[in-house]
């Protein structure tokens, strides 16, 4: 009996040994020919296709080098070398051509009653130091601003390209330091004038009549027409918008990345060229558009017939406000 | 003449950073500059690849497309070369380049940008081949003594290539041909708008 139980303890370990083996060895003469390692490896144009940008990890310190592909930025130089330059000179050239036809058409905006020879005080000393302030500082933001954008093609040919890049760099530290200023200048401006450039009945009928600038009277104005309101708001919107975008430039990588970095480059360069056409309109009416409209930022006296004209509202409230005293003084003799 | 790529067999690719080292110590490369690096995409997952990377050469390159100043060259190899005493170190050609590229050290005040830094494929600069002036600026200029870069020579694996690309494309689809697998050259469609067929 102890016998019988012996040989079949030794058939049922054959067949279990046999089950297994049998079962073990298809998977075993499988494995070399079932590995593909590419069948489950990152493939380059599917996650382009996904994420349009290849992050990975890497071991240097340095850790936007861990970007291995962003091809993106083909659209940044699409906009910067093409849609940049149309659109900067299409503003800039158009602004300038409109000017010149404007003045060539309608001239000067004589005082139509002559000057009286008496002057008041339009723009006082803080008033005007940051206006030019401002002024001297955005004049050399814009040409170095334009420099960077237009250089290459207008400049670069006819100053070589040693002279040209010294100049470019200069112009880049210039744009660098200077933008302080600027923002300082439009940071104080917004304060001091802010609330005489809000929106009033008075400018809409400014509008509505033009100015005056196409023939029939210029509708009454406070110290601020309602152009000149216009103006103000350009310059703060665009000082605003460009500031900002220049320090997200101005400090790269500081919680920016590229593409941030990129959309930031197209704003500011936008609104730049468009800021600096804007501001073309605004340098003829204070010049060569409007008689006696630059002493006003010159000395800060204005002639009292061209305040009539322009800015009746304002002053009335001057001659109110300045009263019986300063009234008498500027009473003729008798 | 030839036109000198750039390929990273990701599938050989073991991400030792030998290509890395040799670069920087060839070049004598400054601390917080790095011409050349490697990713790893998918890093502890299954199907992980490393990529060396750095300036692929680009055909009709971006970097040269924006630059301010015009300071980019592309030399008779075809290699992207740019001069540093044009360069006014503004960041454009970082914004352009796929592949990251550019490096800048940082100078003065602020995030302010130093002359910028890159990959030469180990081809100098505008200066006189292998004067000391190119070296201080640019590093050493292999391709002038008849050399390839020194990463792809050093690469433990053989992972890197540099040269001619019909030659690299030629090596890298034998490759795939044998071993029956291959993840394909990484950055080339961008960097020369054409792949290879394997």
């Amino acid at each position: 009996m102890a016998k019988i139980f012996a040989h079949m303890r030794l058939i049922a370990g054959a067949l279990a040994l046999a089950f297994v083996v049998a079962t073990a060895w298809p998977a075993a003469a499988q494995q070399p020919s079932m590995v593909n390692p590419t069948a489950d490896a990152v493939k380059e144009q599917q996650l382009l296709d996904q994420l349009h940008i290849i992050k990975g990890l890497g071991t240097i310190p340095d850790t936007k080098s861990y970007v291995l592909e962003h091809p993106a930025g083909r659209e940044w130089r699409e906009y910067r070398t093409v849609t940049l330059l149309w659109i900067g000179g299409i503003a800039i050239l158009g602004i300038l051509a409109l000017l010149t036809i404007f003045y060539l058409w309608k001239g000067k905006m004589r005082i139509k009653a002559g000057r009286s020879g008496r002057t008041i005080l339009r723009f006082n000393v803080l008033e005007r130091f940051v206006h030019w302030l401002t002024a001297v500082t955005f004049v050399i933001l814009g040409i170095t601003g334009l420099n960077i954008t237009f250089g290459r093609s207008l400049l670069l040919p006819w100053m070589g390209p040693q002279a040209f890049s010294e100049w470019s760099e200069w112009g880049k530290f210039a744009h660098n330091y200077i933008s302080f200023a600027f923002t300082a200048g439009v940071v104080l401006m917004f304060f001091m004038w802010v609330a005489r450039n809000l929106p009033t009945r008075a400018d809409v009928e400014w509008f509505k009549a033009g100015g005056g600038m196409f023939g029939g009277e210029e509708p009454p104005a406070h110290k601020f027409n309602g152009g000149e309101k216009l103006i103000f708001w350009l310059s703060m919107l665009g000082g605003v918008a460009v500031a900002v975008t220049g320090y997200v430039l101005l400090f790269p990588f500081y919680g920016t990345n590229i593409t941030t970095m990129e959309l930031a480059q197209v704003v500011h360069s936008t609104v730049a060229v468009l800021y600096v056409a804007a501001m073309f309109v605004h340098i003829y009416m204070g010049t060569i558009g409007v008689e006696g409209a630059f002493e006003a930022m010159g000395d800060g006296n204005v002639d009292v017939n061209w305040a009539k004209e322009r800015h009746l509202l304002w002053y009335e409230e001057k001659m109110q406000e300045t009263g019986a005293s300063a009234g008498q003084a500027m009473r003729p003799a008798e | 003449m030839a036109r000198m790529k750039f390929l990273c067999d990701a599938d050989r690719c073991i991400e030792c950073n030998a290509c890395v080292t040799a670069c920087k110590n060839e070049h004598e490369v400054p601390w917080g500059i790095n011409r050349r690096r490697v990713v790893t995409i998918n890093d502890g997952k299954p199907g992980e690849r490393s990529i060396s990377m750095a300036c692929m050469h680009c055909t009709d390159a971006p970097c040269a497309a924006v630059c301010p100043v015009n300071c980019f060259y592309t030399t008779a190899d075809a290699v992207v070369l740019h001069s540093k005493d044009l360069c006014i170190g503004c960041g454009y050609c970082f914004y352009a380049c796929p592949f990251g590229a550019p490096q800048y050290p940082k100078v003065g005040n602020f995030g302010s940008r130093g002359k910028m830094d890159k990959c030469t494929f180990c081809a100098g600069g505008p200066e006189a081949d292998n004067s000391k002036e190119e070296y201080e600026k640019y590093g050493a200029n292999r391709l002038a003594e008849g050399k390839l870069p020194l990463c792809a020579e050093m690469c433990s694996t053989k992972s890197l290539l540099a040269g001619d690309g019909d030659v690299i494309a030629q090596i890298y689809k034998e490759r795939v041909a044998k071993r029956g697998y291959g993840s394909g050259a990484w950055g080339w469609q961008t960097a020369y708008r054409e792949n290879i067929a394997t």
